[in-house]
Parts: C-alpha cells; structure tokens; sequence
C-alpha cells in the first residue's frame, strides 16, 4: 500500500550485506557535541542519523553509500567515511 | 614483477563509464581487468533515470536495440512532461510526438529512440555481461583502496593485501571519486556543487502504469517536477519503467543544512501530494535508495582528468548536465569511457596519453555539450524556481479556470498570483535574463 513510510521500513525492502566486522563511517561523539548545526540529521536520506539525550545516533548499517553527510560535516565529527569493504554495504537490485 | 602479471589497463569501477571503456578496450584484444566493489556488477549504480541512447550507439551501432531486445531497458521515452506543484495543487505539460527518436551513426535512414527509462542495476549487469563476452576480466567484490606510484607515474592499484599492475589506470568510481582524489587530481565534489537524490521505486501493473501516464506498450514517460522540494534548491522526476515507476526528489545538500526538515520526510510529502499519490496508489514499494550527483555541469569536469599512467572517467571527471529539463549522466559516462579507451588504444603513453584522451573528449563532442550547457547553474540558482514560480504558474491557473461572482477581473487575479508569489518584478526579469543566457 502506498502511504507515508519511514525509512527504517523503506530500508527493510532493500538488500545489504552488513560488514559486521568494520564501520565504514565512524564518528567522533565529542565532535559532534559541539556541532550546534548537525546537518546531518537532515540531509541522509537513510535517516540513519538521530539525536537522543542530546548525542548524535547513528547505524552504518542501513546506509546507502551516497557521502551526502560526508561533505555536510563541518565539524569533524565524521572521523572516517569510505565505502565498505568488497562485497559488503547496500546491493541494489533495481537502482 | 614479471611481464606477464601485468595488465595492458586497469579499469576501477563497473559503471557506465568503466564498462564502457573495458568493453572498448578488450574489444580489441587488450587485456582489461575491471575493478568492481559491490558483490556483481550494477550493486552500486544508481540513478533516476533514464539513459539517451546515442552514447551506446557510438560505443557499437545497434547496441541500444540489442539492450532493449534483451530487457536491459525499460521504456522508450515517448512523452516529455513538465509537472508544477504547490501545496495541494498541480499542472503538467506533456509533450508527444509519438516518436521522439535520434539518427543512429551516419545511416541517416536508421532512426532509434532517443531515451530509455532505465533501472541502473539491471541496465549495468546485462552491460558487464557483454564486457565479459568480449573478453574484460571482471573481479566484483573488489574494493581498491589506493593506487601505486613509482616515482610521479601511477603503475598499479591495492586492494585489501593484493597488488595489481598496468600500463594504464583508468579511474571511473563515480561522483564521489576518492582514486581521482586520491591521485591529487581536485575533485569538484562538494555540498554545494551536488545534489542528493532520494528514489521509491513502486510496482504496479503494466497495463495501469500505461493507462495512468496514456502510453502505450512501447512507450513511456519521462517527468521533472519543480516546486516538490519545500523550497530547496532541486527537483523531483518521474519515470515509467516497465512494470514499476521511479519516484524520485534531489535536492540541494548545502541548502537543506539550512533548515530544519528531514529530506525523507520531504519526499514522503511528495509521494503522497495529490496530484502524485494517484499515479502510484496501488503499487508497492520494492526498493529505496539515496545517491549523489553532480550539479554544476561544465563547471565540476575536471580540465585535467589525467596523471601518467592515470585517466579519470564518468562521474568522477564531472560529466553530468542538468539543464532542469534534461538530465544526462550515463550517456556522458558512457562517452567518457569510450574516449579514454580510443586513446589507450593509439598506444599513446605517460601525458601524451592524457592529452590524446582530452582530444578524444573534444572530438566526441562531450565538452562542446558540457560547454553549451554550462551558465545552466546561474539559472538553476534561483532560489523562486523552486516554490515562488511553481507556485505563481499553479496558481495563475486556478484563477483562469475560477469562475465566482466575477467582481475581479481576469487580469486583476493573474497580477493577484504574481503578488502572492512574492517574486518581484525585478527578480523575474534578472531570471528571465539568466535563463536566456543559459540556452
């Protein structure tokens, strides 16, 4: 049925092979305290960045590889961003 | 090292442009491995989309056809439309002339459609599977993490504890390009110059999505929207593909950090706008995905795409045109590719490769095209074409079809539009002119 849907459901229809052994995105938690903008719960189009208690949330799991948050990050908190490793991260099958 | 391990050409990327330049390449006898790191080929690509065909044709005559014959593509675009939303209502242009085809090669009698709707990945893996027919070496699941340099030359790659060497290294890992980056070449990328696109690809029956968009079995539609993007900077479109449609919104990433919505949230309010929601209701939703792509045209092509021993082809080089009606990425990708082909194949070498590549880019005519889109930008940049004008030119409409107790004329409420708008005078006449100067 088509009808307003969060990501997380939209994500559950796609295919990923989850890299449980490394992140391909880490954070730096203190960095990103200090970020008063935090574009990044904006901009993925995952969604996969959220805020609770006032820290930034995020699962690489369900990440589509785009970089959107990559290049928004103003502050340093993302530390690290590269592709996941060979075979790993989202497989589209339509794209 | 011995002779023998080493490749006439490393491609890195199995994506239009890679597997254009592969294809090209082992077409004639070179040994090409071609570097992919999703699990096969076509994982990673994405797009909105739809691909013009000619970039094919050049690539090999007729295999454009031979892609459509083998369910590679999804519909011949028959109908252009041009689609205006504010908050509840809607209008769309629709332009048809049945055909809408292009030339093929220099057989002025041979005429093939000039755009197909496409799903990248099911496009990509009937593409690697000609690659591999004519002779390219595909390794998927094959992440390359640098390059290696012997002196100032670029003579191979790494990837995880494995070390590959060739005479040439062809870059084409896409818009967010890190090998090209990597290499010191600039890359154009940032959260200005690109956009990033959200899609829902919803299924449906053939037969209702023919009877929705008035098309018939051989053909399809192609839709941009303006005014979807709550004032962002971007746009959304609308493909037929054979049994499912692209729904699907880009937007400014350096103008969404500006405010306060989530970019999915947006895009769930244009699925669900009403002039959308009846063309999708009944579907399923089958996949959901996020991409970036580059927004400035001519402005983000790298003047140098080359290194010795190094070629950057595709996205990564800044080939894509969005002219907000036309919006052309794998054909430029697919062109790119062939031209950094052609110039390995003169046997060309070190920067003498490079330049012959840069010729080829201009013989093809691909930068005479990025060229003559290239103040596109300056238009796209203005802030009304995203709700002040969308909103004016719904608006204008439903005054003209308004019929009330006629105290008001016509012209009085069309001005009335212009005004609620809040685009001044001066603002259209600055776009108007950026626009013209953009054609």
């Amino acid at each position: 049925m088509i009808k307003k849907t969060d990501t997380t459901e939209l994500l559950g229809l796609n295919k990923f092979q989850v890299d449980e052994e490394e992140a391909h995105i880490v954070l730096d938690k203190a960095a990103c305290a200090k970020c008063t903008k935090k574009p990044c719960l904006v901009v993925c189009p995952a969604g996969l960045y959220t805020e609770k208690n006032g820290e930034i949330v995020f699962d690489y799991a369900g990440c589509l590889e785009c970089g959107t948050c990559r290049l928004v990050c103003e502050y340093g908190g993302i530390t690290k961003w590269e592709y996941p490793r060979g075979t790993f991260g989202i497989a589209f099958r339509l794209g | 090292m011995s002779a023998e391990e080493k490749f006439d050409a490393i491609v890195i990327g199995a994506g239009p442009a890679g597997l254009a330049c592969a294809y090209a390449l082992a077409r004639e006898g070179k040994e090409v491995v071609l570097l992919e790191r999703g699990s096969s080929a076509g994982e990673k690509n994405y797009t909105g989309g739809r691909m013009y065909s000619h970039a094919l044709d050049a690539l090999e005559p007729g295999l454009c056809e031979e892609a459509a014959a083998q369910g590679a593509l999804e519909r011949r675009v028959t109908h252009e439309q041009i689609m205006c939303l504010s908050e509840n209502s809607g209008m769309t242009i629709d332009y048809t002339d049945g055909g809408l085809l292009h030339r093929a090669g220099s057989d002025p009698a041979v005429e093939v459609p000039q755009s197909w709707t496409v799903l990248h990945s099911k496009f990509n893996a009937w593409f690697a599977s000609k690659a591999e027919e004519a002779g390219v070496a595909l390794a998927p699941g094959v992440r390359v993490d640098s390059l290696i340099e012997e002196g100032d030359k670029i003579v191979g790659v790494r990837a995880g504890e494995d070390e590959l060497y060739a005479d040439v290294v062809v870059a084409a890992d896409g818009v967010n390009s890190f090998i090209a980056a990597s290499a010191g070449l600039a890359p154009a990328v940032n959260a200005h110059s690109v956009g990033v696109g959200i899609k829902e690809v919803i299924e449906l029956p053939e037969s209702v999505i023919e009877d929705r968009f008035q098309i018939d079995k051989d053909g399809g539609a192609a839709r941009v929207v303006l005014g979807c993007t709550a004032g962002i900077p971007g746009g959304g479109a609308i493909y037929t593909n054979r049994n499912t449609i692209s729904l699907a919104c880009v937007f400014n990433p350096a103008h969404a950090a500006e405010q306060k919505r989530r970019l999915p949230d947006i895009f769930q309010e244009f699925k669900m706008h009403p002039a959308i929601y009846p063309l999708i209701k009944g579907g399923t939703t089958v996949e959901y995905g996020g991409h970036l792509v580059m927004e400035n045209g001519w402005r983000n092509v790298m003047r140098t795409p080359y290194r010795d021993g190094l070629l950057v082809a595709g996205e990564a080089a800044g080939y894509v045109i969005n002219t907000g009606v036309i919006i052309r990425g794998i054909d430029l990708a697919i062109l790119s590719g062939t031209a950094a082909a052609q110039a390995i194949l003169t046997g060309a070498q070190g920067k003498a490769l490079g330049q012959e590549y840069v010729r080829r880019l201009e013989l093809c005519k691909l930068n005479d095209a990025m060229r003559a889109a290239q103040n596109w930008p300056d238009f796209m940049a203005s802030p009304r074409l995203f709700s002040a004008y969308p909103d004016m030119g719904v608006d204008m409409l439903r005054q003209l079809f308004t019929v009330d107790d006629g105290a008001a004329s016509l012209k009085k409420r069309l001005i009335g539009s212009v005004k609620r708008s809040g685009a001044g005078i001066m603002d259209m006449v600055r776009d108007a002119w950026r626009a013209y100067k953009a054609l």
